[in-house]
This record gives structure tokens, C-alpha cells and sequence, in this order.
């Protein structure tokens, strides 16, 4: 009786302390590009691209599970597999925590992963704290993505799957954000290649944003999740699969991406969610591109 | 003595007309100097990034093309100083940005393909692309300094306030275009913008001096 009580208690106070536990920044620095914060509370670890408190975080891994995508965006992108479920070569423009590489890599053994970061900062923070590291599979090229992009065309490269996560959600690349870069990106897929693209979910960029995918891939399936304030585009140079194809898929995905705690089972059917925007929304273009400013709005 | 281009001897009223004429023309200078430096930043991102060495081979070929101009502006107020001389030198700088707009794209194309390193490949297209126009638009701020300067005592008041005007011009170029022009606007119809902006102030100052109807001594 009293023994029981007395566990009871104990686990109100360890829930309390947990509640209350204040995310303490273990690593802080001024990049070039960024201020990169890394916060741990209890177990998870955080990295940051903002010192606002109202900033999520770009990407977390908790240490006593750390295959498991504590993130709703970064299990969204593994959405990708549902249109490709099998890519041997992956191209990521954005780095992060390295969180979706590494599960890429576990996942796919065999398959060739290009990382593009501008920050090399990010890249020591990643290997750091979040346990990526390259390998003869994985290779990272500290360039901007655009500029990677073109160069890449000029050699003809091509990719199953394209990864887009350059925004932290603070500062926009512009010109990552326009008509004509992702037509450079279009050109790297791969006849049944497929493009992933973290993107925007509020403000006045929502519209444009999706006007421009939608003048350089015409469908594109919209992925968004109530808990986060991401939205996850996936566009292809092939007709987009049926949800009957996509929830063999999933079922076929569901074992293998479980450690990942990626609900995958549920994403056939919310990616058919149609996405709406204001279709009078301008193309975002090299010639027009104020993404910053409209995301203001 | 320096000889007076605006005749003092004028009518008081035409002469100040004029004076105005040349600090509307240095303020559009400076403008168009700064718009295009910020657009600068723009024009060469889809190809070299939006790095900070971007802005650095930016700034740099700005900064060398003023100074250069600068000089050659010095040097051609030294002979026959003129108003419709002045408007050649706007007149000049609407011609040379005009390329900009049309063959921007390829040079930067031809650029990249042979330049593999961004910073090299950002310093050598915006050296094609700025060089020429910025170099002109230079020669505006000491060319207005000679027409305005009658003599030595004046001078460094004049001076004085025609970089007022010109680096007020310049504040009010970047902020436009930074915080609205992009906004409202393409590049290339800012581009194009500027290059009226400097056609009209061509002809403002080729037609001054008949309007405001004093004389110009050789």
C-alpha cells in the first residue's frame, strides 16, 4: 500500500520535474549564415537556427531512441517513399540535424546520398551532436544549393529522390525559391524520380509557393500535418500514384519505418487533400522573388 | 579664379533653375548607382549563390568602378565643361545598361561554365556586367562639381553638397528598391526603369541650359 503510494508520488514528481525541465543550450555559435543553438531537454536534443523563442526547432533526435523522427516534417519527407519506394540515388539540399540522411542511409544501404549545406557549421553541428557522418554512401558538398543544382545539370546528374529543406523558417534563400531553380531541379530527377520539398504552411508565401510548383510540376500532392506549421510537397516527372498504390506502399513501408516512428500508414490519404491557394498568386521567378518580404505578410 | 560654367552674370532666377537642374541629376546618379549595386546582388544569386563573397565581388567592382570613374569624370570636366556635356555622361550610362538586360543571363551563363569557384565566377561576371555602367555613372559627381564650382572659396561648400545630394540619392535608391521595388516590380523592369530614369535626365540637362537661358562660357 504505502510502497505503491509512495511510487505513485515519486512518478508525479519525476513527471513534474520532466514537465518542467528547462531546455538547457549546450552548444551555441555565430555562424556566417546563422546563430545555431543546440538545447537539450531530458533526453532530446535540439538544434536551432534562431535565438527566438518562438522559433521551432529544425531538428531534434532523443538519445535514448535516436532513429525515432521526433519531428512531424522529417517523417513527413519519408512520405517521399510512398511515390519512389526504392531510390538508389538521393540528393538533399539542407542538411539539418542530418536526421533524414541517416535514416536514408539506414534505410537504403546500397543508395548514393549527396548532401548540399551552405553552412559548414551545420555540418560539424550534425556530426556532432546528431550522429551523422559521411561515408562511402554519403557525401557532403558545403556549396549553396543552387549553385550545386546548376552545376549538376551542366554534368547531367541525376536522382531518384530530391530532398528541398534549405528554409529554417527565419531567412528564406530566394533563390531557392523560384520558378527556374526548380526547374534546374526537375531536370536532376530521374524518370521516376521525385522531389520532396519542405516548405511553407502560413503567411502570404503559402500562395505563391504553391503557384510556382504548380507552373513547374503542374499536380503535386501537398502533405500537411495539424502539428506542425510545415507542409510537405512531393511532385514528379511521372503521374502521381493512385492511393490505392500508395497505401500498398505504405503497408509495405510500415515494418521497416517503425523505428523511425514515421505514421506512414496514415499519409496515403492526407496527401490527397487537395492543396488550396489563391490562384492569382505570382509565380515566384529569378526576376520576381521577394520571398522574404512576402513572408511577412 | 575657376571659370564659372553657370554664368553668375545670369539672371538670378535662371541660374538657380540650373544649379537645381545639376543636384536632380547628381541625386538620380547616386540613385541609379545604388538600385543597381542592390539589384547587382539579385542578378548574379541564380548563378553564384547569395553568399556574402557574392556581395564582396559586388561592392568591390562597384567600389573600383566609382573610383576609376571618379577620375575619368575629373578628368573630362577639365576640358570644355558643359551642361549637354553632362547629359552625354547620362545619356552614356543608359546606353551601357541596357546589355545588362538583354545579354545578362548569357554572360552569366558563359561565366559559369568556365569558372567552377563561385567567388571567382561572381567576381569576373559582375566585372562584365557593372564595370562599364558604373564607370560612367562615376564620372557624374565630379563633372557636377565643376560645373557648380565658381570659384575657390566656394568650392568645398559645393563639394560639400552635391555628396549630400548624391549620397541622399544613393540612401533613397537602396532603400527603394530594397524594401519596395523588388516587391512591386521584376528586375529587368527596374532595369529598365533606371535606364529611363537616366534617358530623362539626359534630356533634362541637354535641354537646361536653353530653359533656363544663360550662356556657358568655353
Amino acid at each position: 500500500m504505502i510502497g505503491s503510494r509512495i511510487r505513485a508520488l515519486l512518478a508525479c514528481a519525476v513527471i513534474a520535474l520532466t514537465a518542467s525541465a528547462q531546455a538547457e543550450i549546450i552548444y551555441r555559435d555565430q555562424s556566417l549564415y546563422q546563430t545555431i543553438l543546440v538545447d537539450q531537454r531530458g533526453s532530446v536534443l535540439c538544434l536551432q537556427f534562431s535565438v527566438r523563442q518562438d522559433q521551432r526547432n529544425q531538428s531534434c533526435v532523443d538519445q535514448r531512441n535516436p532513429r525515432k523522427m521526433v519531428f512531424g516534417y522529417t517523417q513527413m519527407i519519408m512520405a517521399a517513399l510512398l511515390l519512389n519506394p526504392e531510390p538508389e540515388s538521393i540528393l538533399m539540399i539542407g542538411l539539418g540535424g542530418g536526421t533524414i540522411a541517416v535514416a536514408l542511409a539506414e534505410l537504403f544501404p546500397q543508395a548514393s546520398i549527396e548532401v548540399v549545406e551552405i553552412d559548414p557549421a551545420v555540418d560539424e553541428v550534425a556530426r556532432r551532436y546528431f550522429g551523422f557522418q559521411e561515408n562511402e554512401h554519403i557525401n557532403v558538398t558545403i556549396q549553396d544549393g543552387r549553385v550545386f543544382t546548376k552545376r549538376a545539370g551542366l554534368k547531367g546528374k541525376k536522382y531518384d529522390l530530391i530532398i528541398l529543406d534549405a528554409f529554417n523558417g527565419d531567412y528564406i534563400p530566394e533563390h531557392l525559391m523560384t520558378r527556374e531553380y526548380l526547374e534546374e531541379t526537375k531536370a536532376l530527377l530521374t524518370s521516376n524520380g521525385v522531389i520532396a520539398a519542405n516548405t511553407f504552411a502560413i503567411s502570404d508565401l503559402y500562395d505563391h509557393e504553391s503557384a510556382t510548383y504548380a507552373a513547374v510540376f503542374g499536380q503535386f500532392f501537398n502533405l500537411r500535418r495539424a502539428d506542425t506549421s510545415n507542409r510537405v510537397i512531393f511532385a514528379s516527372e511521372m503521374p502521381l500514384p493512385s492511393v490505392y498504390v500508395m497505401a500498398a506502399r505504405a503497408k509495405d513501408l510500415e515494418e521497416s519505418l517503425k523505428p523511425y516512428g514515421v505514421p506512414i500508414k496514415t499519409y496515403p490519404r492526407a496527401m490527397l487533400e487537395p492543396a488550396k491557394w489563391d490562384k492569382d498568386a505570382r509565380v515566384l521567378t529569378d526576376q520576381y522573388s521577394p520571398a522574404n518580404l512576402l513572408n511577412q505578410k | 579664379m575657376l571659370k564659372p560654367i553657370v554664368n553668375l552674370r545670369a539672371l538670378s532666377g535662371s541660374y538657380s533653375h540650373l544649379t537645381y537642374c545639376i543636384y536632380l541629376l547628381a541625386f538620380s546618379g547616386g540613385f541609379v548607382i545604388m538600385s543597381l549595386e542592390l539589384l547587382g546582388g539579385r542578378i548574379l544569386a541564380p548563378f553564384f549563390g547569395a553568399d556574402i563573397y557574392v556581395w564582396g565581388s559586388i561592392i568591390t567592382i562597384f567600389m573600383l568602378s566609382l573610383s576609376f570613374g571618379y577620375l575619368f569624370g575629373g578628368r573630362l570636366s577639365v576640358r570644355n565643361p558643359s551642361v549637354r556635356g553632362f547629359a552625354g555622361i547620362f545619356l552614356a550610362g543608359a546606353v551601357f545598361l541596357v546589355p545588362l538586360i538583354f545579354f545578362g543571363q548569357n554572360i552569366m551563363e558563359w561565366v559559369f561554365a568556365y569558372i567552377e569557384d563561385p567567388r571567382y565566377g561572381s567576381l569576373v561576371a559582375s566585372s562584365i556586367l557593372f564595370i562599364v555602367p558604373t564607370v560612367i555613372l562615376g564620372m557624374i559627381s565630379p563633372y557636377s562639381v565643376r560645373l557648380l564650382v565658381k570659384n575657390t572659396h566656394q568650392s568645398g561648400q559645393v563639394a560639400g553638397r552635391l555628396y549630400f545630394v548624391s549620397t541622399l540619392g544613393s540612401a533613397i535608391g537602396t532603400l527603394g528598391t530594397s524594401f519596395y521595388f523588388i516587391l512591386w516590380f521584376e528586375m529587368n523592369t527596374i532595369l529598365t526603369l533606371l535606364t529611363m530614369v537616366l534617358l530623362i535626365m539626359s534630356g533634362i540637362a541637354f535641354f537646361a541650359q536653353r530653359f533656363a537661358g544663360t550662356q556657358v562660357e568655353p
